[in-house]
């Protein structure tokens, strides 16, 4: 998918300002928050469970290249085919590809983030065939032609009332008559334009929230079943995935599954969770002829060698962007690239590169909420950090921050020097503020004032008022 | 525990006074004083501290911001105890000069040292001192705003609360989303105003709901932030660093008001 993410702050700004996405970000972010810690305070010992979950995944990477052999002999010998994708080129070549053969018109879709960071739908459809998205929030956001804002609930930027709109225009023409108003009418709705896609659908494509290599399994997790759907009825069946979303076995796949539910809806386990194995044998009473499984690198091998390995721990469960009050001021569009809020803003430089992301890991006051409750413990702060130590060594930072932080660094370090200018300085805006206690204006402190009052130094810095004070006491 | 150790009893304290408490709230630092020799502490403030590096540090200057670590740690190398008043400032020295200084495994080794001598000054009077401010007096009711660094990276969050519980008359309102960010983030605050001042404001209602007249936290970052946008905002409510309040110092004109009224 193309990136807008040097876009950030336009974007941001767009955003702080449209009050239906306050609402509809405010409604999302009280619930998910609220939902999870409820779970979790249920859960006897949640943090020994993140702290597994944190070695299942660390343990995995360390040795991705036998796991990721092992996956795929277990696929081949269910019946299955692997396919490699060094690249969204070549993921999207494979997909199609793989469509063509099936002599594909309609292609179902359940929700993936790897199919969106490839951009499949574009892809389907360019080669003359119809992708329809599954997902409730997907298929309400294919309609209104916008890319999800959020991992797991796509349209979490839509109020109801947009909704409404929509349907109203794409399934009635407009007409204002059979607007529906409440949710439940909607869901229906949508289930029953959806059903008719299902049924005639000639492959069903499906991502996968973890790779079992013990089995050769994937396994889906959805709250509305669309995955089964997407995957039993057509004849073909492709799961797209990460090279990162392994795991050694199923063991290790039940306690990720525990703490992606809560971490992510605040549900002990999705309402659906499910693992396909190879396609339909011969006892099956139903499923799809065919099962391919492309596994995606897309820079993955490359941070397994890096600093930012523990990215690849992500098992894509959003409850950083849900506890990220930057994104709960301006939502997942801002970001500009398929993954949004603080996983998102390592993701993106990652993937994108650094040049054309530069907002990315600024915009973030390093509060630590998301390393507090990522259930892989993936030190995000850190990495962002990190990701702007790099910046710095490529010169990508503003010329005028790099300097002015080393003018400033030689200046701190000369504390006689420092000292004599702090009281110098402290002094005159002390005596300028003194009635008042702060500034509306200051020159050079124009980003600060521009939002909110400076208040007033005291007028003497510490150090000289505590040198006064000690001569004092000593007379 | 050694019971002269425990209330200090002459031990000497080195005061890490921090960069904003020196330039715009020196009644801080002698707040943090008082209360470390009420608890029975001598404190020194060496002069040859300036800033901890965290501005360098925390946009991607790791070079300035070693060069400013190893400063600290020269300065402070001769004491038991280095006491901040502010998570913030503590949370560098307790939690990133080791990492910071990674590459040079002597100057990581005094990191460490460093680190096990450093304290933020809540928790320091409540754990080491066991300070109970019972002969304080406030008349009022405050919201406690917990500063990130502190409460995630230092886990200090009860112990600003107890000591407050000792103060008369003091009457003490949990906001809404405690755990939230008051959207100051050093230079975050600059380089994103808007998003800043949403995150502010959001901030700033929930410490309306409560209430309460007075707002204290433990880091002066996030007070001239929040104070500053109150005022901007026109909100009737006073800011003070926790430190004055249990010092008995809120006679100073709260952060942000002038001197003649
Ligand atoms: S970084 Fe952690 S919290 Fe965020 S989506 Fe990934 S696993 Fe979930």
């Amino acid at each position: 998918m193309r990136s807008d993410a040097h876009e950030f702050k336009t974007r941001a700004r767009d955003a702080l300002r449209d009050p239906q996405l306050r609402e509809a970000l405010g409604r999302a972010r009280d619930g998910f928050v609220g939902k999870r810690q409820k779970s979790i305070d249920r859960f006897p010992d949640f943090d020994a469970l993140r702290e597994r979950g944190r070695r299942i995944k660390n343990h995995t990477l360390a040795h991705l290249d036998v796991y990721l052999e092992r996956f795929e002999r277990q696929v081949v010998a269910a019946g299955g085919t692997v396919h490699w994708a060094l690249d969204e080129d070549q993921a999207r070549q494979t997909v199609v590809s793989i469509c063509r053969q099936a002599g594909a018109c309609r292609v179902t879709k359940a929700k993936t983030m790897v199919g969106e960071e490839v951009g499949i739908n574009a892809a389907i459809e360019a080669a003359g065939m119809e992708a329809i998205e599954t997902d409730l929030g997907e298929y309400i956001i294919q309609l209104a032609k916008e890319p999800p804002s959020h991992i797991i609930a796509p349209a979490v930027h839509k109020t109801r009332q947009q909704i409404s709109d929509l349907f109203r225009d794409h399934h009635h023409g407009g007409d204002a008559a059979r607007a529906l108003r409440e949710v439940p009418e909607l869901v229906d709705e949508a289930r029953a334009v959806l059903r008719q896609k299902f049924l005639s659908a000639d492959v069903g494509i499906t991502g996968a929230n973890f790779l079992v290599a013990e089995t050769g399994s994937i396994v889906l997790v959805t709250n509305e079943g669309n995955a089964d759907l997407t995957h039993t009825l057509p004849r073909v069946h492709i799961a797209i995935a990460g090279i990162e979303k392994l795991v050694p076995d199923l063991d290790d796949a039940t306690d990720l599954l525990r703490l992606l539910g809560r971490s992510a809806t605040g549900q002990d386990l999705s309402a659906y969770t499910t693992l396909v194995t190879g396609p339909r044998r011969s006892d099956d009473p139903d499923g799809p002829e065919q099962f391919h499984v492309v596994l995606l690198d897309n820079g993955r091998s490359r941070m397994l060698g890096n600093r930012f390995r523990d990215m690849l721990r992500c098992i894509r469960c959003g409850a950083c962007m849900n506890h990220c009050p930057v994104y709960a001021a301006v939502g997942g569009h801002a970001y500009g690239w398929v993954y949004p809020g603080p996983m998102g803003s390592v993701l993106t430089p990652l993937f994108v590169g650094l040049e054309r992301t530069r907002d990315l890991p600024n915009a973030c006051t390093l509060n630590g909420r998301c390393l507090s409750v990522c259930p892989v413990k993936i030190p995000l702060p850190d990495l962002l950090r990190e990701l702007r130590g790099e910046q710095n060594a490529q010169r990508l930072t503003p010329a005028t921050t790099r300097y002015g932080l080393r003018l400033w660094g030689m200046f701190a370090r000369r504390p006689r020097l420092y000292h004599g200018v702090a009281r110098a300085l402290v002094g005159l805006l002390g005596l300028l503020g003194r009635r008042r206690g702060r500034f509306r204006r200051l020159p050079l402190a124009g980003a600060w004032t521009s939002v909110r009052d400076l208040p007033a130094p005291q007028g003497q810095t510490f150090q000289s008022a505590w040198r006064a004070y000690q001569r004092r006491n000593e007379r | 525990m050694n019971e002269q150790i425990r209330h200090g009893a002459g031990t000497t304290v080195a005061l890490f006074v921090t960069c904003l408490v020196d330039l715009f709230r020196p009644s801080v630092g002698f707040a943090a004083v008082h209360l470390l020799e009420r608890a029975g502490f001598r404190v020194e403030v060496p002069e040859a501290q300036t800033c901890c590096g965290q501005p360098a540090y925390n946009s991607g200057d790791s070079i300035t911001a070693a060069g400013l670590a190893a400063q600290v740690i020269r300065t402070f190398s001769e004491y038991d105890y280095v006491v901040a008043p502010s998570g913030s400032c503590a949370a560098t020295i307790i939690a990133h000069y080791p990492d910071l200084l990674r590459h040079d495994p002597a100057l990581q080794a005094a990191a460490r040292d460093l680190a096990d001598r450093t304290w933020e000054l809540m928790r320091f009077l409540a754990e080491v001192a066991d300070l109970e401010a019972r002969d304080t007096t406030f008349e009022g009711s405050v919201a406690y705003h917990d500063s990130c660094s502190g409460l995630r990276e230092l886990g200090i969050r009860e112990q600003p609360r107890k000591l407050l519980s000792g103060v008369h008359g003091l009457r003490l309102h949990e906001m809404e989303d405690r755990d939230v960010c008051c959207g100051f983030g050093g230079t975050f605050c600059v380089k994103y105003p808007e998003i800043s001042e949403r995150m502010v404001d959001d901030k700033l209602d929930a410490i309306r709901d409560t209430g309460a007249s007075t707002l204290l936290s433990g880091d002066l970052g996030c007070l001239l932030n929040m104070a500053g946008r109150m005022h901007r905002r026109g909100m009737q409510v006073r800011a003070y660093h926790v430190a004055e309040v249990l010092a008995g110092m809120s006679d100073e004109p709260a952060i942000g008001e002038g001197r003649k009224r």
